[in-house]
């Protein structure tokens, strides 16, 4: 493999890890009024707060992925980087205004105790988080379609034609996936109401996925091409770990989601090689790999440092995950 | 208006108000675990106590700080989309070593310390602030010397055919000497603003010193009080330091900043340091400005842009003239009195900042607290005087390089992104700048919620008779 090819890889690697983890937050974030609901006021605040901790020493970390993709992206493919960003303008700018309530919501939602302030956040958490999941899906299925991509590399598309059908689709395929995701591992991570909940939750959520997933992956197929082993794995994973949560196992379900979103995002980088943004006004106008790129020193030196720190990283990030292994009750919320 | 002024005012705006809250996240996270390492040698529970009240007025603060930054590594591409793709190759670089070395650490380590009071062992817990706060002091590092390349371009070539520029010595790029000094300099000035919070919440704890819950509140201010004020004069020490290697690195690398920020229009080799100066307004934009009223120390800018009495020191109209011949026809000078008043504005504020900090040692020495009420007023009064300091300083770095983005290489009305539309940038401005400002209401009334229900909120002080108690709950959401 040549060194642009290999970037491209890392990239897909980095928003692959960006969409397993942030993609449970963002299920979490979505079922937090689902999954907190209780007869009393109490209980509705205890099982919401069961909710918030779950994510709440790990969403940070998580949410740095996407910060590190896109770094890595500005930096060995700056005009794919560029034209992505200015051409998915209002979109960007919804998912960056979520991203911000979101954040914030975290953390000042238990900082003062008046109901009002905390339904607040909460409709902040639940839109902040469907917005984003939504969004993406919408966002990767133009990249996998293509856009109006002149010859001077700007993107002309407006708002409507990101909207096609194709796109929402893609937009409900993460949006419910996420959601499962999020059951799923709220089950996994939690005891009592809350596990009972999520596990309803994604007995209902997960057909939809798996439907979505289905769907979205046979339409890519027959438009654009898509490799066919991620995109069965991708469909068999969701599958299993619908399955696998009907039947209790917890742990096996969540693994077996988390493989399904990794593959499901390989297929959509593995239909867009050796292109990185399709050009629907004239193929010759496509953005490619070996033209985005950086030149080699550069894309040297960034695989010197991914090689260094990247494992680092993954190494301290697992022993957080360990560290915070048990489940959040509402005795320890309380 | 078009596209690009309100891309530039969103640029500022969001930047700005980011650096509300990084230095404040840069100086704190130290502060907080010195607090803590105080706690773990000596076991005192009024060292805890300062640890989780200081800890958690940093984590309202840092929330803001994180979000808003997520808004920047957006934005290049999204408003400036040729600078982007002109500058990825060397400009990515240091950015994505800021994600993978910094931001991880800072965000992973934050977590685990904000969640791991009762999970991890006391060392390792402690050492989990230390590495936040490593990553928040790193970050400042790679950013700042993407920021510096973009003042002062090195190791790089520009592709003859593809017009973009290309890495050719990363090593060049992260030891650039802009890099070093402004790091010295913007790290010490985060010092003196978190230095200067520590002093301001102190003082205003002491000012209520009657109202205080527990009689050990008022003890535990006072020393907070001093470490604070300690804080600020060390830092305050390198600010002065390295503000002045700014000086001379500036008059080297951006003459036409220095001029401006001094309202120097013609070349002199004794130049004075101007107090108070007025431009000429009947000059045109285009023509050899000159100032109708200009205040002076003599000598005093030439010893400090280089050292001497007697250097020399560019004027605009020379400089104007000088880049005509070597980058074609245009305008070179930024806007002269906004750097011009953003300078003094920065010296004034900052300094006064730090003067404060030296005062307050003095009165407070030997365990003295003084009872005129005023003088906690303007130890308060010193923190907002030095944050817009911060502010006004990137206001002359930034708008002091235009009209470049990078000197010498692209300037900023090509910068922007051809495709984006006069609506869109609308759109988002408009967006940024109302969430922005609800966002700054509801986090200054949290901070001040906080202040006020002071130490005993976070850690209860324990009854008549009783004792501490022994475990430590964790923070949760
Ligand atoms: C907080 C500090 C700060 C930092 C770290 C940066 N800037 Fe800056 N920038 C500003 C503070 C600022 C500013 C003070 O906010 C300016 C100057 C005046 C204005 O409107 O915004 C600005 C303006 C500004 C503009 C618009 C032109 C103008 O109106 O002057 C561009 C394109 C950049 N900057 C680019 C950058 C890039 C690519 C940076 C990457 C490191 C960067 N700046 C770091
Ligand atoms: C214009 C250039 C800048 C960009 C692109 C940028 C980008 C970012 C991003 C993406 C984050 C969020 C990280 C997270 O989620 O944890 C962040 C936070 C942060 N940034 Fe910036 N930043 C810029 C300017 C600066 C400067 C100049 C400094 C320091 C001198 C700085 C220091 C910090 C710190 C300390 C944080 C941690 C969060 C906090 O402030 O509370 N940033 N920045
Ligand atoms: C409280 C905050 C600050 C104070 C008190 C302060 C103080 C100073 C001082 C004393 C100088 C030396 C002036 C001279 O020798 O001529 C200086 C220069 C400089 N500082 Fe700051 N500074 C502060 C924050 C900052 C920040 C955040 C930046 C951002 C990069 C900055 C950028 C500069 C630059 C570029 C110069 C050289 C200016 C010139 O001479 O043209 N400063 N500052």
């Amino acid at each position: 493999m040549d060194l642009p090819t290999v970037w491209f890889v890392a990239i897909a690697v980095l928003w692959t890890g960006y969409f397993v983890l942030e993609g449970f937050d963002f299920g979490v974030g979505i079922l937090l009024p689902v999954l907190g609901r209780g007869p009393s006021a109490g209980d509705r605040e205890a099982d919401r707060r069961v909710v918030i901790n779950s994510i709440g020493p790990v969403w940070d970390g998580n949410e740095v992925w996407l910060i590190t993709a896109l770094g890595a992206m500005f930096a060995a493919f700056p005009a794919w980087y560029a034209a992505t960003l200015s051409g998915f303008y209002v979109p960007v700018l919804l998912i960056i205004l979520a991203l911000i309530g979101r954040g914030v919501a975290f953390e000042y939602r238990g900082k003062v105790d008046d109901p009002r302030w905390r339904a607040r956040w909460d409709v902040t958490i639940v839109t902040g988080s469907a917005v984003p999941a939504f969004l993406w899906g919408v966002v990767f299925a133009n990249i996998v379609r293509g856009v109006e991509l002149g010859a001077n590399g700007v993107v002309t598309s407006d708002l409507a034609d990101l909207l096609n059908p194709y796109a929402l689709l893609g937009g409900l395929t993460t949006l419910t996936l996420f959601v499962l995701h999020g059951a799923v591992f709220l089950a996994l991570k939690t005891d009592g109401p809350v596990r009972h909940r999520a596990r309803a939750v994604a007995r209902r959520a997960g057909p939809v996925a798996l439907l979505a997933v289905a769907g979205f992956l046979l339409w890519t197929g027959a438009r654009h091409g898509v490799p066919a082993v991620p995109a069965a794995v991708a469909v068999a994973a969701v599958l299993a770990g619908l399955v696998l949560a009907v039947r209790r196992r917890e742990g096996w379900s969540f693994a077996a989601t988390a493989v399904g979103v990794a593959a499901f995002t390989a297929a959509l980088f593995g239909s867009l090689f050796p292109v990185v943004l399709p050009s629907l006004v004239d193929p010759a106008f496509d953005l490619t790999v070996a033209g985005a790129a950086s030149a080699p020193y550069t894309l040297g030196v960034l695989s010197w440092i991914g090689a260094v720190f990247l494992p680092l990283v993954i190494a301290y990030q697992t022993w957080s995950y360990w560290v915070f292994r048990r489940r959040v009750t509402r005795a320890h919320v309380g | 208006m078009n596209a690009l002024d309100l891309a530039r005012w969103q640029f500022g705006i969001t930047t700005i108000y980011h650096f509300l809250f990084v230095p404040l996240t840069i100086g704190l996270s130290v502060v907080v675990a010195v607090l803590q390492t105080a706690w773990h040698r000596t076991g005192k529970a009024e060292y805890l106590r300062a640890t989780k009240f200081f800890g958690k007025l940093f984590l309202i603060n840092f929330a803001m700080g994180v979000v808003t930054g997520i808004v920047q590594e957006f934005q290049f591409g999204m408003n400036w989309s040729t600078y982007s793709t002109f500058v990825g190759d060397v400009f990515g670089a240091p950015l994505a070593l800021e994600a993978l070395l910094a931001f991880f650490l800072e965000s992973t380590f934050l977590g685990l310390w904000i969640f791991g009071w009762d999970r991890l062992s006391r060392r390792v817990h402690l050492a989990t602030i230390w590495a936040a706060a490593i990553g928040s002091n790193l970050s400042a590092y790679f950013i700042l010397a993407a920021n510096a390349w973009m003042r002062h371009p090195v190791g790089f070539a520009v592709d003859p055919v593809t017009r973009r520029a290309h890495l050719t010595d990363i090593w060049a790029v992260l030891t650039n000497t802009q890099a070093w000094s402004t790091y010295l300099h913007v790290v010490s000035a985060s010092f003196v603003v978190a230095g200067l919070f520590v002093v301001a919440v102190s003082a205003y704890k002491l000012l209520h010193r009657d109202r205080a819950p527990h009689a050990s509140e008022p003890g535990m201010f006072q020393k907070a009080l001093r470490a604070g004020l300690i804080t600020t004069v060390l830092a305050g020490a390198v600010l002065i330091y390295s503000g002045d290697h700014q000086a001379k690195l500036t008059a080297r690398y951006e003459p036409m900043k220095l001029a401006s920020a001094e309202a120097l229009w013609n070349t002199e080799d004794t130049a004075g340091f101007s107090l108070f100066a007025i431009g000429d307004p009947s000059v045109g934009a285009a023509g050899p400005g000159g100032n109708i009223l200009d205040l002076q120390v003599p000598y005093v800018l030439s010893f400090l842009a280089t050292g001497s009495p007697s250097g020399e020191v560019h004027g605009i109209n020379d400089l104007q003239q000088r880049y005509e011949a070597q980058y074609g026809p245009g305008d070179y000078a930024p806007n002269i009195p906004v750097i011009y008043w953003s300078f003094r504005l920065m010296m004034g504020l900052g300094m006064a900042g730090v003067v404060i900090g030296l005062l307050g040692l003095w009165v407070t020495r030997r365990g003295a607290l003084p009872e005129q009420r005023w003088m906690y007023r303007v130890a308060m009064a010193a923190l907002p005087a030095a944050l817009m300091g911060n502010i006004f300083c990137w206001v002359l770095t930034e708008m002091g390089r235009q009209p470049w983005t990078v000197v010498g290489e692209l300037l900023t009305a090509e910068s922007v992104s051809p495709g984006v539309s006069l609506g869109e940038v609308a759109l988002s401005l408009s967006a940024f700048t109302a969430l922005y400002g609800v966002l700054a209401v509801v986090e200054a009334r949290l901070l001040w919620r906080y202040v006020k229900a002071g130490p005993g909120n976070v850690m209860p002080y324990p009854g008549h008779g009783e004792r501490e108690p022994d475990d430590v709950p964790a923070f949760s959401y």
